[in-house]
Formats: structure tokens, C-alpha cells, sequence
């Protein structure tokens, strides 16, 4: 099983004095979805490149199973803001590209693509173009293209940010079923706070400037909406309006110190 | 683009009229002048107005053409003129394509190449191909191949230079979506990078193409005994003002034709292109 160990890191863009992430610690491992929550500035964007490997840490070392991160890989699969899926090949290609990146046979890696597409609920849309999708539809290809290439850890970067509200909750109901399903640890950031409560097994609050952990939180309303409870239940449950309040005063005050204005 | 959800029936309806009405009317517009221009033409020479040494009535030109095509001009048959013009110029694009297109990617693609050839490609392209013409005659001699050559550095720059401007311009987040499927620099290259430049590729192609054809004329200049530059040529030397015509005509046809075929194979090759991807 995936373990995921950041241990003191800390990250500076070239040219520049102040760090963007300062000194993160923190373990991530399996059955665990973890959520980084904070306002922009934050570099909660940072920290998920830091962990696909797309930049490298300023100081500190990011290890998976005890493997340093070092670039770019198959084993963090990563779902974007803005889908990123590629235009010129349909759905089905779309998801089965990873595999096909790995050399794995056609019919083999369509085969596994229907599948992923199934999970996501889009098992009639594989022969659509992309841009016949909606933008609720195009994340959860995005999502069945990264489980695809079947890696060890999932990362999600802001992924339902462009969503109405309506959608937005159908797909967090969504990732919690494939979080379960998938059973590998799952990474997401957001400056949502009602998802970050409901969806997170383990909650990180980054302040900004420089971007560090202020507050660790474990919460247990994900898996209870995986063990059958439904969404509108779980959301006005007075435990969960207490969870996301004391996040937000969290947030404000954090605020507050920084502009006392 | 998005249509607002909140969009009523009626106003979407209208909208999609519009749409589908508008290049009917743009195209009635353009048969329109066309057809006012042809009857301008056919009236003034009817009328004798003009002397057909200068201009030959429509009517003339289509004779023209009718014994052209079945005895041909100067030792060979139109279509061997016309065979010898679209010879030369898919010869030109072919070597260019082969040239131009990783050229384009490896100025896109690296900093060294692009320090060392965007220079040697701006210097030459702004040049009209007329004024290097001499030179290429005097190193390639007067054959096929200084004329090929001309159509090649015509239709190189263009093409180059969109490649160049598409590989800059491919999206990071597909770079990065790619690489953390476990892509390397090669699969880069071949999945994501080429077909997101295709787009400007093919326009650049259709800019090439364009300037190519156009510098035909000149390069048929250079000891041709075929071909269309070489036909309208000789014809207005003799004062044939009907095969110049004719020959202008063909010449504008073809571009014509070439332009069309490109932008149907731009909405086959890229139908992404413009969905708001």
C-alpha cells in the first residue's frame, strides 16, 4: 500500500527571497483522503506540483514508499482545474492514453478504459468528443484517465472549482465513491471550505505567506456518506455545521492577524 | 463557448437562424460581384468599347480555352502546362514540409535552436523572392532545380514559422497531464505536442501554399518551356492577350482550389479547432 511522506519541505520560485511553502510535514497514506485547504497565495498549488514532481523542493525531501519524487510519473496520477484532456482523441482514447504511453495492447487498454469509464458513470459517452462533453463530464473523464494508468496516489488540483453548485456536489459524492472503490490514498486541494470538511478523512490548513500548516484536522464525514448516509444529512448535521465553522473562524482569524484592518 | 442555462427557447432559435443564414448571404454576395463583373467585362467588349488586343470578351477567352485544351500552346497541351506549374509547386511543399516542420519544432522546442536559425529565417523571409531569383540562377543554373528552389524558400519561412508559434503556444497543463502518465520526451513530442501545433501548421501550409503559387510565375521566368508562368509569359510577348487572360484565370482557379481543399482537410485533420478548447 502507497505511503506518501513529506518530510521539512519547503519550495522558492527562482528569484525570488521569500519561500512560497515553508517546512511541510506530513504523511499520507492509505484509506486516507487528505485536504489541503487555503485561501490563493497560500501555494496550495505548489504543494500538489511539488508531490506530481512537475517542480522540484527548495529543501526537504518527498518520498513515496520510501522512493524520493524525482519528476514527473505514472504512479501520482493527477486530475486538473481546467480537465487538460486532449482534443484530438475521444473519450475512450482520452482515458485509455496512459496506457497506451505504456505500450499496453489496444484491445487490452479499452478494455480497462470502458471500465474507468463505468466507474465515473460515462460508460455511453465513449465514442463523444471532448468537446461535446459538459465541464461536470470532462472532470470525470479527467478522473478515469488519471486511474487509468492505475497509479499509487491520486491528486486533484482544485478539480470541481469551475462547477456550478449542483454539479459540484454530485462529483465530490462522486470522487468519495472512487476514493472507496479505488482504495488508493487520494490528495485534493481547494479553497472551498464545505468541501474540504465533507470530503476529507484528514484536513490541512495552509495560511499564505509563506504557505505553512496552521491547522490538522480528522474528520470522518467522507466516510460517512461512503457508508450510505446521504449528502443533505451529512451537510446540515449539527457536527458538521460546527466542523465547518470552526474552520472558518480558523481561516478569519488567520486573516485578521496578518490585516489587522 | 458557453450558452447561458438560463437562455430561452426562442432566443436560442434565433440564434441558430442566424447562424446558419449568414454565409448563404455572404455567398450570394460573392456570386453577385462576381457575376456583375463578368457582365461589366462581357458589355464593354461587346460594345467595342475596348479593342480586344487589350482585353478579349468572355466569350473569346472561352474559345480559348476550348482549342487550348485540345491543341494546346507552345509544344504542349494545357494540361501539361498546367501538370508542369502543379508539379513544381508540390515538389516545393513536399521538401518544405520535410524541412520546415522539425525545423519549426526544434525552434519551438529549444532555446539554442531557436537562437541560431529564427535569425537566418526573418532576414530571408521579408526579402521578395524576385530579388534572390538572380542569385539562385547563378548558383543552381537555370533547370528545375532553380525553380523548385524558389517555390521551397517561398513556402519554407511560413510554414516554419507557424510550427514554431504552435509548439510555443501547446498548452502546459497537457505537457503536464502527459508527463504524469508517465510520457517521455519522445511521446511528448509525437502525442501531445504535434498535434496540439497541427492547428497552425496547416495555416501556416495554407500561407505557404498561397505565397508558393504566387512566386510560380516568377520562377517559370527563368528558361521554362512549360508551365503556367511560362504560358501567360511567352503569350504576352506575342501579344495573345486572350491566352494571358486565360492563363491569369487558370492560374487564379487553381489558388482558388488549393485554398478550398486546405480548409477542408483543416476541418478534417483538426475539428477541435475552435470548440472552444
Amino acid at each position: 500500500m502507497a505511503l506518501l511522506q513529506l518530510h521539512r519541505v519547503s519550495a522558492t520560485y527562482p528569484g525570488q527571497q521569500e519561500p512560497v511553502l515553508a517546512d511541510l510535514s506530513f504523511d499520507l497514506g492509505p484509506g486516507q483522503l487528505l485536504v489541503a485547504l487555503g485561501p490563493s497565495g497560500s501555494g496550495k498549488t505548489t504543494l500538489l506540483n511539488l508531490i506530481a514532481g512537475f517542480v522540484a523542493p527548495s529543501a526537504g525531501r518527498i518520498s513515496l514508499d520510501g522512493a524520493t519524487v524525482e519528476g514527473p510519473s505514472a504512479e501520482r496520477g493527477v486530475v486538473f482545474q481546467d480537465d487538460a484532456l486532449l482534443p484530438w482523441q475521444d473519450v475512450l482514447d482520452n482515458v485509455a492514453f496512459g496506457l497506451q504511453l505504456a505500450g499496453v495492447p489496444r484491445l487490452q487498454r479499452e478494455a480497462r478504459a470502458r471500465e474507468l469509464l463505468a466507474l465515473v458513470g460515462l460508460a455511453d459517452f465513449a465514442t463523444r468528443r471532448v468537446w461535446q462533453l459538459s465541464g461536470g463530464q470532462k472532470q470525470r473523464v479527467g478522473i478515469a484517465r488519471a486511474l487509468a494508468a492505475d497509479p499509487r496516489l491520486l491528486l486533484l488540483d482544485e478539480p470541481f472549482g469551475a462547477l456550478d453548485a449542483f454539479t459540484r456536489e454530485q462529483m465530490q459524492a462522486l470522487l468519495l465513491q472512487v476514493w472507496q472503490r479505488a482504495a488508493k490514498p487520494v490528495f485534493l486541494i481547494t479553497h472551498d471550505i464545505e468541501e474540504a470538511v465533507f470530503l476529507a478523512t484528514d484536513l490541512i490548513l495552509l495560511a499564505p505567506a509563506p504557505g505553512r500548516i496552521v491547522e490538522r484536522l480528522s474528520l470522518d464525514f467522507g466516510r460517512r456518506h461512503g457508508a450510505g448516509e446521504s449528502v443533505r444529512s451529512i451537510k446540515s448535521d449539527p457536527l458538521f455545521i460546527e466542523a465547518r465553522e470552526h474552520v472558518l473562524a480558523r481561516v478569519f482569524a488567520e486573516r485578521q492577524q496578518r490585516s489587522p484592518a | 463557448m458557453s450558452l447561458d442555462a438560463t437562455l430561452t427557447t426562442p432566443a436560442l432559435a434565433e440564434t441558430t437562424r442566424r447562424r446558419t443564414r449568414r454565409p448563404a448571404s455572404l455567398g450570394l454576395l460573392g456570386a453577385a460581384t462576381l457575376g456583375t463583373l463578368l457582365l461589366v467585362w462581357w458589355a464593354v467588349t461587346a460594345l467595342g468599347l475596348i479593342e480586344p488586343l487589350f482585353l478579349p470578351s468572355p466569350g473569346a477567352v472561352l474559345g480559348k480555352l476550348w482549342q487550348l485544351s485540345r491543341e494546346g500552346y507552345l509544344d504542349a497541351s494545357l494540361w501539361q502546362h498546367i501538370g508542369a506549374s502543379l508539379g513544381r509547386i508540390a515538389l516545393g511543399l513536399l521538401a518544405a514540409l520535410a524541412t520546415a516542420i522539425p525545423v519549426g519544432l526544434a525552434i519551438g522546442r529549444n532555446r539554442i535552436a531557436r537562437g541560431v536559425l529564427d535569425p537566418l529565417i526573418e532576414f530571408y523571409r521579408p526579402i521578395p523572392p524576385l530579388a534572390y531569383l538572380p542569385l539562385i540562377v547563378i548558383w543552381c543554373g537555370i533547370g528545375e532545380l532553380s525553380k523548385v528552389l524558389l517555390i521551397y524558400l517561398a513556402i519554407f519561412a511560413p510554414i516554419a514559422i507557424a510550427t514554431a508559434n504552435g509548439v510555443r503556444n501547446v498548452d502546459p497543463a497537457r505537457l503536464r497531464a502527459a508527463q504524469s502518465l508517465g510520457a517521455r520526451r519522445t511521446q511528448l513530442l509525437r502525442h501531445v505536442i504535434l498535434p496540439s501545433a497541427l492547428p497552425d501548421i496547416l495555416t501556416g501550409i495554407r500561407i505557404g501554399l498561397g505565397v508558393g503559387w504566387s512566386t510560380l510565375v516568377a520562377a517559370e521566368l527563368v528558361a521554362a518551356t512549360r508551365g503556367l508562368g511560362f504560358m501567360v509569359q511567352s503569350a504576352a510577348q506575342f501579344l495573345v492577350t486572350d491566352v494571358v487572360v486565360l492563363g491569369i484565370l487558370i492560374i487564379a482557379l487553381v489558388a482558388f482550389a488549393l485554398e478550398l481543399g486546405l480548409r477542408a482537410l483543416q476541418r478534417r485533420l483538426v475539428p477541435w479547432h475552435g470548440q472552444g478548447q
